[in-house]
């Protein structure tokens, strides 16, 4: 009975730390999840005079990754990325987020292009609005371009087949936009 | 080599921190500027303040807000602008809400429930002594009889 009140308290800190340290204190819930995604206009990465922007999320189910090729983790997304756009499940933007162009188009090069499209965002202005602060990001997108999911750092296959895949393939089956 | 301790010497007393310049039409604008990036978290080293702060991310927002203290929005438009995009975590000074509310009543409980148990405690204890009066009459009685044994 002595023990009991400190044994308590132990149990209840002992679960506090073992749930406290598992959360990754760099993923921040994106306030923009359920909303419209953020308006935005930019010139394409690949296509010299072709735009991309919110309009050509709509329709599908849809992914758009941010990206840039000074970003380390991108790398080690990167093959993912390739898999799952042979896979054609469903098309992957890419927004290149703060990069130089010749860069870009470089990294594209020599590891492979996985995007349907790429937006150029040179100075960060459409991160921004997106709430971008690290790069990669992902966004799920669904058929009336509203954002319904955020993925914070590199997609791996486990983060794949657990969140995003089954939450893809439930928006795909979601009622068509009206 | 003794040149070469000149020139630390020399760089150390240039080294003075880089500093943005940013004109103000309005110096309430620039103390109003000046509040916000100390209020506002920066999203990438997570313990410092936009205004602490040598990312890039954090450079960029800086120049947001100036864009907008210094178009002569209010700082509460400042704030909504990196909320509506980052949510509250930007906020070192974050709203109360039901999301929140542990956060800003957590301690106040902690606290209700230390009181509680100090009551306790202290309950338990006055009312030991009432179940066992300091001494009874036959009590009295023996300490009387000892002390009367050690006069004699």
């Amino acid at each position: 009975m002595r023990f009991l009140i400190p044994l308590v308290l132990f149990i209840v800190m002992v679960a506090f730390l073992a749930v406290g340290l598992r959360l990754d204190p760099r993923e921040v819930p994106s306030p923009l999840i359920g909303k419209p995604a953020p308006a935005f206009n930019l010139p394409q990465l690949t296509e010299s005079g072709k735009t991309f922007g919110n309009q050509d999320l709509k329709g599908q189910v849809s992914l758009l990754n941010v990206w840039a090729s000074w970003c380390v983790s991108c790398k080690q997304e990167h093959p993912v990325l390739m898999k799952l756009a042979k896979q054609n499940i469903l098309p992957i933007y890419g927004l290149d987020y703060k990069d130089e162009q010749d860069a870009g188009l470089g990294w594209l090069k020599h590891f492979g292009n996985p995007y349907a499209a790429s937006a150029f965002d040179a100075d960060g202005k459409v991160g921004i609005e997106w709430g971008v602060y690290g790069v990669p990001e992902t966004f799920v997108i669904d058929k009336n371009g509203v954002i319904r999911h955020k993925h914070t750092g590199p997609i791996t296959e486990d983060s794949w087949q657990k969140t995003l895949l089954p939450l893809i393939l439930k928006l795909q089956n979601e009622g068509s936009p009206t | 080599m003794k040149y070469g301790v000149f020139l630390f010497c020399l760089g150390l007393l240039f080294n003075v921190q880089a500093i943005e310049i940013r004109q103000f039409d309005d110096p309430s604008k620039q103390q109003a500027y000046e509040n916000l990036v100390k209020e506002l978290r920066c999203l990438v080293c997570q313990n410092q303040s936009l205004a602490d702060s040598d990312a890039d991310l954090a450079k960029d927002l800086r120049s947001e807000v100036y864009n907008i203290i210094q178009s002569g929005k209010s700082e509460q438009d400042a704030v909504k602008f990196l909320v509506d995009r980052y949510g509250d975590f930007v906020l070192y000074n974050p709203p109360l809400k039901s999301s929140t509310s542990l956060l800003w009543l957590g301690p106040f409980v902690l606290l209700l429930a230390g009181l509680a148990y100090l009551g306790f405690l202290a309950k338990k204890r006055s009312a030991g002594r009432e179940l066992n009066p300091a001494l009874t009459d036959e009590d009295r009685r023996r300490l009387q009889e000892l002390k009367n044994k050690l006069k004699g």
